[in-house]
C-alpha cells in the first residue's frame, strides 16, 4: 500500500509545481497596471512653468474638452522622440495639450523647447516628483487623455506612430 | 570581569551608531513595505530611482500632513494597484499565496503521521 501511494502523490506534487510553473511563463513580467475603470484625475495645487503662479487643478482642466496631460522633462531621451507626436497633436482642434515638466531645471526645459518648438497650450512643473505621483505615473514620458475629468488613455513611454492614431481616433 | 566590562563598553558603543538595520522612522519602515514599480526587485526604500525619490518625499510630506500608515497604503494602492505594496491583503487573487504554506504544513504533516505513528501500530 505505502509503496503505491508515495510514487502517485509525488506525480500530483509535481504536476501541481508544473502547471504553476508553466502558467507563470506565459504572464509577463512586467507589471502594468489595471486600466478597467475610468479613474477621475486627482486634484491638486501646482506652480505654472513660465511665472511660477500657483493655481489649483480645476483651474485648468474644463469638463468637456480633450486634454493630453503630458509628463516630459528636457533630461529624458525619449521625449525628444515623443516631441514630433506632441507637435503633431497640437494641431488638433479639439485637443488641448498640458505639460507637466518633471524633476526638471527652468533653463534647461527653456532651451528644450525653444531647440523643438512648443507643442503645450499651458505647462506646470513639478519639482519633486509628487505631483506625477497623485496621477499614479511611473516617471518620464508619460501621458493621459483626458475627457469629462476622467483619465481614458494612459500612456506609459513615449508617444509613437499607433498611439497617436489611437488618440485621433478617440478625440473625433 | 575586566573581560565582562569590557564587552559591556562595547556593546553600549555599538548601540550609540545607527548602522544596524533597525527600523528608525515610520517613513522607513513604510517604504521598505513600498515596492519601487520601476526597478523591480527592489523596495522604494533601498532604490533611488526618480520615481521611488519622488515616493518617499511622497511619504514624508503625507506623515507630515498626519496620515497614519494605513491611509499611505490605501492612498497608494488606489494609485498604483495592490502590487506597490510587499505585504498583500487576503483577496480572491492571493488566496493561494496565503494558504500554499498552511497547505504545505498539513500535507507535511500527514505524511510524518503516516510514516512514524501508523507504521508502529
Amino acid at each position: 500500500m505505502k509503496t503505491k501511494i508515495f510514487p502517485f502523490l509525488l506525480i500530483i506534487i509535481i504536476s501541481i509545481i508544473f502547471v504553476i510553473f508553466y502558467k507563470g511563463l506565459q504572464n509577463s513580467n512586467v507589471y502594468q497596471p489595471q486600466m478597467g475603470k475610468q479613474k477621475n484625475i486627482p486634484i491638486f495645487i501646482a506652480k505654472t512653468f513660465e511665472t511660477e503662479e500657483i493655481f489649483k487643478s480645476e483651474d485648468i482642466f474644463e469638463g468637456d474638452k480633450f486634454y493630453l496631460m503630458n509628463i516630459w522633462s528636457s533630461w529624458c531621451v525619449p521625449c525628444k522622440d515623443e516631441h514630433k507626436f506632441l507637435l503633431n497633436l497640437s494641431t488638433q482642434k479639439n485637443l488641448k495639450i498640458v505639460g507637466l515638466n518633471y524633476k526638471d531645471k527652468k533653463n534647461n526645459a527653456t532651451n528644450f523647447l525653444n531647440e523643438l518648438n512648443n507643442p503645450y497650450d499651458f505647462i506646470f512643473s513639478d519639482t519633486d516628483g509628487t505631483i506625477a505621483i497623485e496621477w499614479g505615473a511611473y516617471g518620464v514620458p508619460e501621458s493621459f487623455l483626458l475627457y469629462k475629468n476622467k483619465i481614458i488613455k494612459k500612456i506609459i513611454g513615449p508617444i509613437d506612430q499607433n498611439s497617436l492614431l489611437e488618440i485621433k481616433e478617440l478625440i473625433q | 570581569m575586566r573581560f565582562l566590562k569590557f564587552f559591556i563598553l562595547i556593546l553600549i558603543i555599538l548601540n550609540f551608531n545607527l548602522v544596524h538595520a533597525k527600523t528608525k522612522n515610520l517613513d522607513e519602515k513604510i517604504t521598505k513595505n513600498l515596492r519601487c514599480l520601476i526597478c523591480q526587485g527592489q523596495s522604494v526604500y533601498d532604490s533611488d530611482s526618480e520615481f521611488a525619490i519622488s515616493l518617499k518625499t511622497l511619504v514624508k510630506k503625507k506623515l507630515n500632513e498626519g496620515s497614519s500608515e494605513e491611509e499611505i497604503y490605501n492612498y497608494l494602492k488606489d494609485k498604483y494597484g495592490e502590487w506597490i505594496l510587499y505585504d498583500p491583503g487576503f483577496s480572491k487573487n492571493t488566496y493561494f499565496l496565503w494558504l500554499l504554506p498552511l497547505l504545505m504544513f498539513l500535507i507535511g504533516g500527514a505524511i510524518i503521521l503516516k510514516l512514524f505513528i501508523f507504521k508502529k501500530n
